[in-house]
């Protein structure tokens, strides 16, 4: 067991940080699967909110983004 | 980046494809801000294509359009259509800019997708020059055309007096946030995608399980051009999402 406890921190970190990308998914399918429930009960009206399902997506997305990017920070950067 | 390793397979890191170097040198050679890397090639590039399908594919102007210029005109009313349902039809002359950010993003997102390629909207410092200049755009047109009304985007009237200034203080921590989650947004998507299929192409090299790496890349690949495009869509429209703020505050 060679190596120093900082590394140690870092792969930790890194490894909880990725959670949250997984986490993150778990929300763009809550919002994907709503729009489907939703537009499958009124389909006419599904057209005209695919631009908001993008932009509920993109923000539950973006979460995700941020955990990932401490993931990246912590193996290449820190 | 691939170089035989010792065992004599292919070794390389998955962050190797995204280093900026001179495109004429070495990677590690001093980078002035005039020395012409890979970055701006791939960001050139990116350019000469929308101007040749935007300038030579429709240049015939013809009633019946062909190949370059349907694609032209189904991205042109694609966009065109997005800025006056989301910003409203006030905003139609933003488009021009809004159009321009939607085809830098996509022709860069899909030729990063070219094998051995280089993807500019990986990196933070494109897509943040980006972002920041959406960001400095709405905010100084929100003051030009609001004056200072524009302040009332975080005073949420709809809701009670009491809480009003705890929700200015969340909308105005989210209104700075806003560069920042969508430059990462974009550089963070790409960044990770490419660097998935690098990995999956690491997992060749152990040969039982190479024909499902293979497979694994291709999938992952149709899954990154749909991620190109879907991102170039997602920047643009909340883009057309910020203006409509800047545009009318006190919604």
């Amino acid at each position: 067991m060679e190596g120093d406890i900082a590394n140690l921190g870092q792969f930790l970190g890194a490894g909880l940080a990725a959670m949250g990308s997984g986490i993150a998914a778990l929300g763009v399918g809550n919002v994907a699967g709503n729009f489907l429930a939703g537009a499958l009960r009124n389909p006419s009206a599904a057209n005209s909110q695919t631009a908001t399902l993008f932009i509920g997506i993109a923000f539950a997305e973006a979460l995700g983004i941020f955990s990932f990017l401490v993931a990246l920070l912590l193996m290449f950067a820190v | 980046m691939a170089e035989p390793s010792a065992e004599g397979g292919l070794s390389f890191h998955p962050m190797d494809q995204f280093m900026i170097k001179p495109l004429f040198g070495e990677y590690g050679d001093p980078v002035s801000w005039y020395t012409v890397t890979n970055l701006t090639l791939w960001m050139g590039l990116a350019v000469v294509c929308v101007a040749g399908l935007f300038v030579f594919a429709t240049r015939g102007r013809a009633i019946i359009p062909d190949r370059g210029q349907s694609v032209a005109e189904l991205a042109y009313g694609f966009v065109y259509k997005m800025v006056e349902d989301v910003t409203g039809k006030d905003a139609v002359k933003y488009f021009p800019y809004i159009f321009t950010l939607f085809l830098f993003i996509l022709f860069a997102n899909f030729l990063a997708l070219i094998p051995s390629s280089f993807s500019p909207t990986s990196h933070i410092g494109v897509t943040a020059v980006l972002a920041f200049a959406v960001f400095f755009a709405v905010t100084i047109l929100g003051f030009v055309k609001n004056g200072a009304s524009f302040l009332g985007l975080f005073w949420v009237t709809s809701a009670p007096l009491a809480i009003r200034p705890v929700l200015a203080v969340i909308e105005l921590i989210s209104y700075f946030v806003r560069p920042v989650s969508h430059s990462i947004r974009l550089a963070g998507n790409l960044t990770a995608g490419h660097a998935v299929l690098k990995v999956f192409a690491g997992f060749a090299q152990v040969a039982a399980i190479s024909p499902f790496a293979i497979l694994g890349v291709a999938a992952i690949y149709g899954l990154e051009v749909l991620v190109g495009f879907i991102q170039a869509y997602v920047f643009t429209i909340l883009t057309c999402v910020y203006l409509k703020d800047a545009l009318h505050p006190n919604h």
